[in-house]
């Protein structure tokens, strides 16, 4: 079974690649997976037939028992028949309705084959969520087939239309299975069959999963999709929309009848919608002048009519819901076929238009007239024999309530009167001559080939009629799981004597020909009660209002100002959290002044300075006063015992200083007030309330901790197996491995968005080195600069911009800071230092040369591109973490390699050096980068005087 | 574990500080909250380590003398993440001041055009207030006034369904 689907699904994804190759000839290879489902299927009958059911499981998500568990019983059996058999036949007539050439057909097949995959799993799945799965995927297909390009609007509109309304009842469906499966015990279809729980859980499971059936099967209130889904093309309109996926619901009622059938609201709520839906259908059919529709809204009743079959919950009327069933997926495709004929070959479907077509095409009127019997109830076709079975079974048992056997059976025989009147309308309608129209010209003749898979259809609805004996076998062993009402079960037949069905049955034909008869009457009344709101108009109004409320809730939440928004978001922290922790949270009962004293001189100067940020105005001043708070703060994780924390905290202050005046130079001195005094003050009662949280927060937190640090276990194995003495740089790269990992793809991300956002168009400009020709342009003004001469390019600047102290400062130090930044790396391992500090170290030194030399001395300093450093971090950081998996251990984990080499002495390598040695690099990138974006492309966007200017059609987001 | 008074106030002055900034319109201010807001949270982490200590390095000090290293390892990257992120914001500053002379966080113009907007879409319309071609077509059934205009006598094709 499994393999059928994955056919299935195979050949949908070929499809398209096949409809390119081949053209609409594909549909005749695509149709080979279907017909192979369905000769499977009939293999299996008889075993199925003997009571041998098929299983099959695969684990799918063990966590959760989620299993691809699949069965193949007598009920799945007949289903599957149908959506096979119909598909392949479907698939075959596709490969004349289309055009050769004509656009999005390889989109269409794909579409179609891998519904009959979703539809054939939905019929065979055990499993409910697997079910619910299968069910969605057939709304999806559903949604894509009806909408086909989405160019036109109509079309959008009934796609989402039926979008919406099915997975509504979807996501119901799902609460529902959930429900049942919780009462049940389990969510094995078989097995809460066999056991349904009981209780409220039960019934609203119940009541939720029936809401799904309403919905995917068109019953009244949510008919409406299925006439709007006419959009689609007739071969959709055929399968998904007559055979197979409205039929989802009346296969989800049929399954779970024998157990749900008795839980409270159930018999109530499907027989009322089903034999209301049959009624509202007929009527509606009755005054459609589109044949299309009109079919449409008779599928609408006919669904109303098996549902009430199969949903009652007894054995007899089960038995005539399932063969009602194959008779309608038999005559009702066979019609919409026959309508994509008349359509192809006349070019209207408008029945006021067609006539005389019954002379021009017998074969298809012979076709058409056939199927149209069976749906009238006219004998000897299938669908006699199942109306007479549920005529039969309703006048003799049918219900525990025989009040309500009686209100039904009217209903339906109501519904079958208005079934027979709509059918002769369609044959008038499709095939009549009518006075007064002129003969209908036919533009494409059909070939034999467009005709054959209604004519197939239509052959075996006449031919399964004298022959249901044979389907007896199959209904019974559905049926025969649920309870008998009547006296005795009655067998499928043709014949079975003078009795009061077969009254009913000819009382069916003979109203529908009388309502037919005096048609003209009967529109001029309908017309006339006609109400001007329906369902669908409703259903418009409601999306309409959903529409302008999303409107009026963004608008007015939606303010499209960013204080506006943190300012939310910080009043929310307040509110709750900071509600729990006035009203919940334990104060500390003793509290210490400081850890040193001298963190209070330093907390003081912290704080003052922030203070102080406030009032400035002034754009470098503020980045002074904050950077005071950094470097205040670098001094506090000093006292603290952080040594490693304290030198990146100092290194990085440093450079984000730097970089700030290297952005700053280019902005007015000043920052301009934007804001009002009222706003100002708001601002401030969310900032100090904020401050006042955040500082109890972490007092509150520190003082009912209770249990041990997860780090108080860790000096001991960071030397043991992270080979390393600095507990702080094992943990960034043993440890906590991954974490920097993950922080240092980060930084390579930020450093790139800085580069996209300086160079605008490409990832980074080349690398600005001092070319001869430049040095000696220079010489020419005056200003001799020897190549060998070590910071040479220094004499690209204006000797106005030129610092002879920095120059000199810059010659003595670039090597020792370089050196420095190697030995804080290697060292970092046993001493404070690591890849980041010694990444910062050599970053600095970069800086130097570049505010001693400018552009030019940078690119003669690091003459590599700054994305190639980060990427090879990344390569070397990955490649060191790939490394210990090669040496025995996990990922990322530390190797440690001591041996001892002559002059050297013991030399110990620990693996983990080449991870940091990654961070280094990555690191160095990011200042490179930030550098030269920042730095050397904005000064070469001055020196050029190249303003970032658009090429025509070229948008530039702000 | 006791807190201390001097890291709580300190927190609290930075977040206050960082916050005000924060709720600004320019980005260099935003920017400045934004760091004065990292500061806040990295000695937030540290306060959560404990009191005081010695170095976490095997040899300089013992086992149960030193400080939390797991806070130190997270304020060690947050640090430097700090970095990098200020550096990107300061690119965006540096590109609003190129394109627009203006480094303000504006009001979001789509978001005012969102609120501003009472027209339905075509996709949502109702009905009736489609053009008739692209209506379902089977709305035209519910409306009063329209009926058939075809002829009631027929002529009945052979082989038809009812009598």
């Amino acid at each position: 079974m499994l393999v059928l689907l994955l056919l299935h699904l195979l050949a949908g994804l070929l499809a398209p690649v096949l409809v390119r190759w081949w053209g609409r000839q594909a549909f005749l290879a695509l149709a080979l997976v279907p017909a192979a489902g369905f000769g499977w299927v009939v293999t299996r009958l008889g075993p199925v037939l003997a009571g041998e059911e098929q299983r099959e499981t695969v684990a799918w998500i063990p966590v959760l028992d989620l299993d691809v568990a699949l069965r193949l019983d007598a009920l799945a059996l007949a289903f599957a028949a149908l959506v096979t058999g119909v598909g392949a036949l479907v698939l075959v007539y596709c490969a004349r309705y289309f055009s050769p050439g004509e656009e999005g057909t390889g989109r269409f097949a794909g579409c179609l084959t891998a519904f009959a995959g979703s539809m054939l799993g939905l019929v065979l799945a055990d499993d409910m969520l697997l079910l619910y799965v299968f069910w969605e995927l057939t709304t999806v297909f559903s949604f894509l087939l009806i909408g086909g390009s989405g160019r036109r609007l109509a079309a959008r509109r009934a796609a989402s239309q039926a979008l919406i309304l099915t997975t509504a009842g979807g996501l119901a469906m799902l609460v529902g299975l959930i429900l049942v499966g919780q009462a049940s015990g389990s969510y094995r279809l078989s097995e809460v069959v066999a056991d349904p729980g009981s209780g409220t859980a039960m019934t609203v499971g119940a009541a939720l999963v029936l809401a799904g059936a309403v919905t995917k099967s068109a019953l009244v209130p949510f008919h409406f999709w299925l006439p709007a889904a006419m959009e689609a093309p007739t071969p959709v309109s055929a399968y998904l929309h007559a055979a197979a996926m409205v039929k989802a619901g009346v296969y989800l009622v049929a399954r779970l009848a024998p157990g749900l059938a008795d839980v409270p609201g159930w018999r109530p709520v499907v027989l009322g919608l089903g034999v209301a839906t049959m009624l509202v259908g007929g009527y509606r059919a009755l005054r459609q002048k589109d044949l299309k529709l009109l079919l449409a809204f008779g599928t609408v009743s006919q669904l109303g009519f098996l549902l009430t079959l199969v949903g009652a919950g007894s054995a007899e009327l089960a038995a005539a819901g399932l063969t009602m069933t194959l008779a309608h997926g038999l005559f009702k495709s066979t019609l919409f076929l026959t309508v994509g004929v008349v359509d192809h070959a006349t070019g209207t479907r408008d029945l006021r238009r067609l006539s005389g077509l019954g002379r021009r095409l017998p074969v298809l009127a012979a076709v058409g007239t056939a199927a149209a019997a069976s749906m009238a109830g006219l004998p000897p076709l299938l669908g006699f024999v199942g109306k007479e079975a549920a005529f039969t079974a309703l006048l003799d048992g049918g219900l525990p309530d025989r009040t309500a056997a009686v209100v039904v059976l009217v209903g339906l025989v109501t519904g079958s009167v208005l079934t027979a009147a709509y059918t002769a309308r369609f044959v008038w309608g499709a095939f009549a001559r009518k006075p007064g129209v002129p003969g209908t010209a036919l533009e494409h003749p059909p070939e034999a080939l467009f005709l054959a898979a209604p004519a197939v259809l239509a052959l075996a609805g006449l031919v399964l009629g004298p022959a249901s004996p044979l389907l007896d076998p199959l209904v019974t062993a559905y049926a025969e799981t649920l309870p008998l009402y009547a006296p005795e079960a009655e067998h499928l037949a043709l014949w079975h004597g003078w009795q009061p069905a077969l009254a009913l049955s000819a009382l069916t034909v003979l109203g529908g020909a009388a309502l037919f008869a005096v048609r003209g009457p009967v529109q001029r009344l309908q017309g006339r009660v006609a109400v001007g709101a329906s369902a669908d108009e409703g259903y418009w109004n409601v999306v309409q209002g959903v529409d302008r409320l999303s409107v009026l809730v963004t608008g007015t939440t939606q303010r499209g100002s960013l204080p506006a928004y943190l300012g939310t978001i910080l009043a929310v922290v307040l509110a709750l959290p900071g509600t729990l922790l006035l009203t919940q949270a334990p104060w500390p009962g003793e509290w210490r002044a400081w850890d040193t004293p001298v963190q209070a001189v330093v907390g003081v100067v912290v704080v003052t300075a922030a203070a102080l940020t406030l009032r400035i105005r002034q754009r470098l001043s503020a980045v002074l006063v904050v950077g005071v708070t950094g470097y205040g703060i670098a001094v506090v994780f000093a006292l603290q015992g952080a040594p490693d924390l304290a030198l990146t905290q100092f290194l990085v202050e440093t450079l984000t200083l730097v970089v700030f005046v290297l952005v700053l130079r280019k902005l007015p001195k000043d920052i301009t007030e934007r804001h009002r005094p009222r706003e100002r003050a708001v601002r401030g009662v969310i900032a100090v309330s904020v401050g006042a949280f955040m500082g109890a927060v972490g007092a509150v937190a520190l003082a009912v901790r209770t249990a041990t640090p997860v780090s108080a276990g860790w000096p001991g194995p960071a030397y043991d197996f992270g080979g390393g003495k600095n507990v702080v740089n094992v943990t960034l790269v043993d440890i906590r491995a991954w974490d920097t990992i993950g922080e240092v793809s980060l930084l390579v991300v930020a450093a790139t968005g800085v580069a996209s956002l300086v160079f605008l168009r490409g990832r980074t400009g080349g690398v600005d080195r001092v070319t001869r020709a430049q040095l000696s342009r220079s010489g020419e003004s005056g200003r001799r600069a020897p190549r060998d001469r070590w910071l040479a390019a220094t004499a690209t600047l204006d000797p106005a911009r030129r610092s002879v102290v920095l120059e000199v400062v810059t010659r003595l130090l670039f090597h020792t800071i370089t050196v420095f930044s190697l030995y804080l790396l290697f060292s970092g391992h046993n001493e404070p230092g690591g890849g980041f500090a010694g990444g910062l170290v050599a970053g600095l030194a970069l800086v130097l040369r570049y505010l001693a030399g400018g552009r030019y001395e940078l690119g003669e300093a690091a003459p590599v591109a700054p994305g190639l450093l980060l990427g090879s971090g990344l390569l070397v950081a990955g490649v060191s973490g790939v490394a210990g998996l090669l040496l025995g251990g996990g990922v990322l984990q530390t190797a440690v390699v001591e041996t001892t080499l002559p002059v050297l002495g013991d030399v110990k390598l620990v693996t983990s050096l080449f991870f940091d040695c990654g961070v280094y690099l990555i690191v160095v990138g990011l200042v490179l980068d930030v550098l030269r974006s920042l730095g050397a492309e904005l000064d070469r966007q001055e020196d050029q005087e190249d303003p970032i200017e658009l090429s025509p059609g070229e948008v530039v987001l702000r | 574990m006791t807190p201390t008074i001097v890291l709580p106030v300190m927190i609290g002055g930075l977040y206050a500080a960082g916050v005000y900034l924060l709720l600004d319109r320019s980005l260099t201010r935003v920017l400045l909250g934004f760091l004065l807001l990292g500061n806040a949270t990295n000695l937030l982490l540290l306060s959560s380590g404990g009191p005081a200590g010695l170095a976490p390095i095997l040899g300089y000090s013992d086992a149960d003398e030193i400080n939390d290293p797991l806070p130190q390892a997270l304020i060690l990257t947050a640090i430097v993440i700090t970095f990098g992120i200020s550096a990107f914001v300061l690119a965006i500053i540096h590109r609003s001041w190129r394109l627009a002379r203006n480094e303000a966080v504006g009001t979001d113009e789509e978001d005012r055009r969102v609120a501003a907007r009472r027209a339905t879409d075509a996709d949502e319309l109702d009905p009736d207030d489609l053009a008739p071609e692209d209506r379902a077509a089977m709305h035209a059934d519910s409306l009063r006034a329209d009926l058939e205009e075809i002829a009631d006598d027929v002529d009945v094709p052979a082989g038809r369904g009812a009598p």
